[in-house]
């Protein structure tokens, strides 16, 4: 029964989405259908995670397809599939055309990520990974009449696409260093291949975390609507990276480099992406920048080996993220433009909205007692035990996350002086038409994930961290009280530094560090260009060459022809016509000479024949002499000769 | 049963010709119904067919025909062929489907395909060489007429370049042939006998050079870069029909050839030359998916991803050479997914060439920036197109991802090198985003205005095709099942 679930959970809403996308013509149930779809797998996700099943069926490469619940999937899977849910009432208020693909999508997507939480084996979590990729691809272009949004979405997919390709490394690494390609056995490989293994796994969730080098397509990913952000880059897909991490912990610890470098990645990234979030003027790119921060905190965290304190910040996070883009989204609905000058002072004027956001960027800011506080406390706690250096570093990013939450809480409350109003205006519905309007359906679920925000902390605060780190089979690592106290502090004090200041706005880090240039440059444009050298040479050398040899042998052909006709059957020609002419003259010199030289030879030969027998006498003597005669003339000839 | 199987399209086909009064109407149903129930038939001998022992055949039938060589009528299926012959009767019935809109001289068209279609099956159950040669060539001679009867530009030249090539590469194979008759004790054409001798282990010398001559003209029909360059034209020029029966039955001719003949008859020099092969593969699938990238033709660029899908194949079945104790389940996971990506990249690539032929049928072109916005007419066009190029570029869900997953990872733990090849599948991911951005996104413009959505036909015909794709995607087994006990069938012939 509760196997059924697993399998219900992950098929119910890839049946129903692509049934939804596919067909155009449910567009007027698309919704209901929809919502009933993601509420019913929330269910079953929850359930699942009380009945922890496990469901498998053979696969390929000796390998089978085989979903579990445990305890890590146990907190991921609801999360995911809540969000869902939530996104998905947002999007019934929000997305008014084309419901039945943008909702058929979605669905798709969710599978694919619980599919992602829930797989056993390298296999089946390929499998959905790369379904994710895709599925965020047809999100982030959804408004394909607009090239650039289609773009944005190539960029996400390729980009992401070439991280996957370690996880095809890595799976032939577990077969060829016999560790098997389930999950749990990836540790046990040869030491060289274990290595590889995890090279492999490490880039292949790095792509998707948007970490360090990746993380330019997660702002193209921007072009995307806002609740495909709501769900792809907090809850799913970007998050999946840090799962990932966190799943194979005990592969990367294993080859010990492999902790410490994920781990520096994570801290390097929540530092310098923190810096790119505090630079940005647009908040969906603040947002995305910050998204990849706080995701470097979950690599930190898997790193550091502190698995219960990264999934208790992943879960926190996507409940924070959620909600932000979500507002965003509402936001840019509403007034037509998400630039931070355009939205000052919206809080005043939708209330629920504006507080739900606060929250949640308090949160994000790590004020005491909200959820990121306690849970990003957890991480670093970890980190300290691990290296002086990663906590500072860690901390720092900390700082800044503080930095980049004030900046949109400055933005939102403070009021706009008379003379300033203009100004603000003139960014309103500078990207598409606004309504001035948010509906009940697009504030209901900012409620719940406001709720969220603000108690999820408890995941890393005694007595449930304890309970989740003995769940996860490890210590739990408690931050000292000094610890905590700390953080909250650095986060009250950039706050109040950032609304008496406010933050400076480096340009190198407002363009993500030129990654998406860099890349264009360094990859992109020589690989067209090789392309279309390649393709010259294809055309012009080997085929002319192909074309080249048959002419070739055509003309020989033709000269051979010819030849054929001027040379040998002219040759011929002239031979039979040269020996008919013999044979005329043969035949008229015939009698005269062959006949008249035969009858002289025969006269010789009967001469000759008279002559020889002149010696035979007949007489013995005679005989003798004639012997002796020849056998002086061969001793004469012997002796000359020699 | 096979030559029922091999022979019923055949005799079709001569009714058809037989009758020339006969209505277009029913001509065309009448082959629509041939090959459902030639389908029916391999789906029959699906069902009962039972692996046989290593280096054995299922299903077998003999007959002597040419005996002073030592030539008989021998027919059989393996884990091999099956699923060919099947993927087979499928890509038929499905260009059957797609021409019962056809206007242009139907009858002969479809006694043409009736005869192609006993041609290719025949191949693919051959047990003897003589018969293997004599069908690989008809299937030359049929495509010929295909191309230069129903194509479209310079179908003729195309069609004429087609035929030499691909005959001369026959050739060579012909000579590969021989020389395997000649090494067999007692001299045989007899591909059961051959491999259970293989004749030239131990001979270095005369087997490198068969194995050479037998590549030569595989190689030419796979195709693998440097001798694909017949393909393109080839493509461009051809009906969609046969585009789909050239690219998904005629081009697995040559890579059958790989693990029929050249693995298990000439083990030897297949290790010897196994470095060899797997750099041709490697060097197709850069090489195919660069150019693929560079091409604004439609047509051109799904026949270059065709070179690119063929090398993956070359790559594994080279990798499966390099012998090493610790090696043998990668190495048959490798042929496995060979194996397999010949049946995906029939559906996935039959189905790319049907819908790229609606390009030419609605607008005479298949140009793609001729095009913009397509998905705006034409979205089920557009959504069957995205799930083809998905599935060529091997996203899981699609057959593709069963067959490169597996290619792959056989072929990286047997060679680590291989791993070089991954560059193929983004720069297919790259290519065929880029093909559908540029022909169905953006504002709806050129040749897209007023663009007929699929029909009844195209969209059943090309949407089995996919259907089958998402069935081996989602439920590998059924095919995996039959596939695998061959391969390893074959990576334990190829240590010998």
């Amino acid at each position: 029964m509760t196997q059924a679930a697993l399998w219900l959970m992950v098929l119910l809403p890839a049946a129903v989405g692509g049934l939804l996308a596919l067909n155009p013509r449910v567009e007027r149930f698309a919704t209901i259908v929809s919502l009933t779809t993601a509420t019913a797998t929330a269910a079953l996700a929850i359930s699942v995670a009380i009945a922890r099943p496990s469901v498998s069926m053979p696969f390929m490469a000796g390998t089978d397809f085989a979903l579990g619940v445990d305890a890590l999937s146990a907190l991921i899977a609801p999360m995911v599939a809540v969000v869902t849910l939530l996104v998905l009432v947002f999007v019934a208020g929000e997305i008014r055309e084309s419901r039945a693909r943008f909702h058929g999508l979605m669905l798709l997507f969710a599978s694919a990520a619980l599919l992602t939480a829930t797989a056993q084996t390298l296999p089946a979590l390929l499998f959905a990974w790369e379904l994710m990729g895709a599925m965020s691809y047809a999100l982030i272009g959804f408004w394909w009449r607009d090239d650039h949004r289609v773009s944005a979405g190539l960029t996400a997919f390729v980009t992401t696409r070439t991280a996957d390709v370690g996880l095809y490394v890595a799976a032939a690494a577990a077969v060829a260093g016999g560790a098997g390609l389930a999950l749990t056995d990836l540790a046990e490989g040869s030491p060289g291949w274990r290595d590889v293994a995890a090279a492999g796994v490490l880039v292949a969730a790095l792509g998707k975390a948007a970490q360090l080098p990746f993380s330019f397509w997660l702002s193209r990913a921007m072009e995307g609507p806002s609740p495909v952000s709501a769900l792809l880059h907090s809850a799913a897909m970007v998050a999946m990276g840090g799962y990932l991490l966190l799943r194979t912990e005990p592969l990367l610890a294993a080859t010990g480099w492999a902790s410490t470098a994920t781990a520096w990645v994570g801290a390097i990234t929540a530092l310098v992406l923190g810096l790119v979030a505090v630079a940005q003027r647009d908040l969906k790119q603040l947002l995305a920048a910050s998204t990849s921060a706080q995701l470097g905190f979950v690599v930190l965290a898997a790193g550091v080996g502190s698995v219960a304190g990264g999934t208790a910040h992943l879960v926190a996070h996507a409940s924070v993220k959620a909600l932000l883009f979500l507002a965003a989204g509402a936001w840019l609905t509403a007034l037509g433009t998400k630039r931070l000058a355009g939205l000052y002072g919206v809080a005043r004027r939708w209330r629920l909205v504006g507080w739900s956001v606060t929250v949640g960027a308090l949160s994000l800011a790590g004020v005491a007692p909200l959820a990121l506080w306690a849970t990003k406390d957890a991480v670093l706690a970890a980190a300290l035990e691990e290296s002086l250096w990663l906590y500072a570093v860690g901390l720092l990013a900390a700082a800044l996350s503080a930095a980049y939450a004030g900046k949109i809480l400055v933005v939102i409350w403070r009021e706009v002086p008379q003379e300033g109003a203009t100004r603000v205006e003139q960014h309103l519905d500078e990207e598409q038409q606004g309504s001035r309007h948010v509906g009940v359906l697009e504030q209901a679920p900012l409620v719940v994930l406001t709720v969220g925000a603000a108690v999820l902390g408890l995941l890393a605060l005694p007595p449930m961290g304890g309970r989740l780190a003995s769940a996860l089979g490890e210590e739990a690592v408690d931050a000292t009280a000094a610890e905590w106290a700390v953080s909250a502090l650095i986060a009250l004090v950039v706050l109040a530094a950032v609304w008496r200041w406010g933050v400076p706005e480096p340009r190198w880090a407002r363009g993500w560090l030129g990654l998406d240039a860099a890349t264009r440059a360094v990859v992109v444009r020589p690989t067209l260009a090789l392309a279309a050298a390649l393709a010259r040479f294809d055309d012009r050398v080997l085929d002319r060459a192909v074309t080249g040899v048959a002419a070739a042998a055509l003309s020989a052909a033709k000269g051979a022809a010819v030849f054929d006709d001027g040379v040998l059957d002219a040759g011929v020609d002239a031979a039979s016509r040269a020996s008919l002419r013999a044979a005329d003259r043969a035949a008229r010199d015939d009698d005269r000479w062959i006949d008249g030289l035969v009858e002289a030879f025969a006269a010789h030969m009967r001469t000759l024949g008279q002559i020889a027998r002149r010696p035979q006498t007949g007489q013995l003597h005679q005989y003798y002499l004639q012997a002796i005669a020849v056998l002086a003339v061969g001793v004469l000839l012997l002796v000359m000769v020699r | 049963m096979l030559s029922l199987i091999v022979f019923l399209p055949l005799a079709a086909a001569l009714v058809l010709l037989a009758l020339p009064r006969l209505g277009d109407s029913i001509a065309r149903w009448t082959w629509v119904a041939v090959a459902a129930l030639d389908l029916a038939l391999v789906v029959g001998v699906w069902l009962a067919y039972e692996s046989p022992a290593v280096g054995q055949l299922a299903f077998e039938e003999q007959a002597p025909w040419i005996p002073g060589v030592n030539s008989s009528y021998h027919l059989g299926v393996d884990g091999l062929s099956l699923p060919l012959i099947a993927m087979t009767a499928v890509i038929f019935l499905a260009c059957a489907v797609y021409a019962l809109r056809e206007p242009d001289r139907p009858r002969l068209q479809a006694a043409l395909f009736l005869f192609l279609q006993s041609v290719s099956m025949g191949l693919f159950v051959s047990a003897d060489l003589i018969l293997f040669f004599l069908f690989f060539d008809l299937s030359i001679v049929a495509m010929y007429f295909v191309i230069a009867g129903w194509g479209h530009n310079d179908a003729g030249r195309s069609a004429m370049k087609f035929f030499l090539y691909t005959f001369l590469g026959s050739l060579a194979l012909l000579v590969g042939f021989i020389g395997l008759y000649i090494a067999a004790d007692p001299h045989t054409f007899d591909m059961v006998e051959l491999t259970n001798q293989a004749p030239l282990n131990g001979s270095f010398m005369a087997g490198g050079l068969v194995l050479a001559a037998i590549l030569m003209g595989l190689a030419v029909k796979t195709p693998t870069v440097p001798f694909h360059t017949w393909l393109p034209p080839a493509h461009t020029d051809a009906p969609a029909i046969g585009s789909a029966v050239l690219a998904g039955v005629l081009l697995k001719m040559g890579t059958y050839g790989f693990v029929r003949i050249a693995m298990p008859m000439l083990p030897e020099a297949w290790r010897a030359w196994a470095w060899v092969i797997i750099v041709v593969g490697i060097i197709s699938v850069v090489y195919g998916a660069l150019v693929a990238l560079a091409q604004t033709n439609l047509k051109r660029m799904i026949a270059y991803t065709s070179v690119n899908h063929m090398g993956y194949i070359a790559l594994a079945v080279g990798a499966a050479g390099l012998v090493a104790d610790d090696t043998a389940q990668a190495r048959s996971i490798a042929v496995t997914g060979a194996v397999t990506q010949m049946v995906s990249h029939g559906l996935i690539t039959g189905a790319l060439f049907l819908l790229a032929g609606v390009l030419q049928d609605r607008a005479s072109t298949y140009d793609m920036d001729a095009y913009g916005g397509l998905a705006g007419p034409a979205p089920r066009f557009a959504a069957f197109f995205a799930v083809g190029a998905f599935a060529s570029l091997g996203l899981p869900g699609l057959s593709g991802f069963i067959a490169e997953f597996q290619i792959f990872t056989g072929s990286i733990a047997a060679a680590p090198v291989t791993a070089v090849a991954l560059v193929g599948i983004l720069l297919t991911a790259a290519l065929f985003l880029r093909a559908l951005q540029r022909i169905f996104t953006g504002p709806t413009r050129g040749r897209s205005t007023g663009f007929a959505d699929l029909r009844p036909t195209e969209t059943w015909s090309v949407g089995a095709l996919l259907f089958l794709s998402l069935l081996i995607g989602i439920l590998p087994r059924p095919l995996l099942d039959i596939i695998e006990p061959a391969a390893e069938a074959v990576v334990e012939l190829v240590g010998r």
